[in-house]
């Protein structure tokens, strides 16, 4: 079973923004501060049209603002167990 | 630092409990206590859950109007007024929580009939299950913005 991992550079994004504040962005796509910490901190994975939202915000293409990472677990557990028995 | 919604759930969740238990002992000191024949009697309990429910709204918007009005003097932070995407998910989640209990509340209650119990024991049930769902799914949404989701 695969995970996936969903990060951002938002924080980069915002700095690179004139220090664009969580309140100005969360303002600017319509959801409140909570929402936009949860999403810098990785603890919550925005729908598709916030992500478009953000990276629309930023004048940004959305791959520019959002990673998306697929780790296989299988890949995962063997290395473990390759790390193991060494 | 900014209104964390966590905390107006938990306020309310007290609230909640407070009021249910205080409701509760007053209905027992007053109508069961001395008369244990009254817990068969389902006008009895129609009319407990009545003049709880408008109660409880009642308790939920002062709580609701004097947290906003402490919170702000205290910390000046505003409450936010939109509800956005996160809210939903979380109140989904938790709603599902709340419906995973119910069923279970009701299996139980018709549990208590099938072993020859009384009557007033599966309105019991009912009741305690269908706020436990409640509570559970308050405490679910304080977990899930806490955690993330």
């Amino acid at each position: 079973m695969a995970t996936c991992h969903i990060s951002n550079n938002i924080r980069t994004l915002r700095f690179f923004a004139d220090e664009m504040t969580q309140q100005q962005l969360a303002d600017k796509v319509g959801v409140t501060r909570q929402t936009i910490v949860a999403i810098e901190n990785g603890k919550y994975s925005p729908t598709l049209e916030l992500a478009f939202r953000i990276s629309r915000v930023f004048g940004k293409p959305l791959e520019d603002v959002f990673s998306f990472d697929l780790e296989d677990d299988s890949t995962q557990n063997s290395d473990k167990k390759k790390k193991g028995n060494k | 630092m900014y209104f964390k919604k966590e905390k107006i759930i938990l306020v309310s969740l007290i609230a909640t409990l407070l009021c249910l238990g205080i409701y509760f002992l007053y209905v027992y000191f007053h109508y069961i206590a001395g008369h244990p024949e009254i817990l068969n009697n389902f006008q009895f309990w129609g009319k407990t859950i009545l003049i709880l429910i408008p109660i409880m709204i009642v308790v939920q918007i002062v709580v609701h109007i004097l947290f906003s009005i402490i919170n702000k003097i205290l910390t000046n932070e505003e409450m936010p007024t939109i509800t956005d995407e996160m809210d939903r998910f979380i109140e989904l989640k938790a709603l599902r929580i709340s419906h995973w209990i119910s069923p279970f509340g009701f299996f139980t209650a018709m549990a208590t009939q099938a072993f020859g119990m009384q009557p007033w024991v599966m309105i019991v049930t009912l009741i305690a299950t269908c706020f436990a769902g409640c509570i559970f799914s308050e405490i679910a949404k304080i977990y899930f913005y806490r955690k993330g989701i």
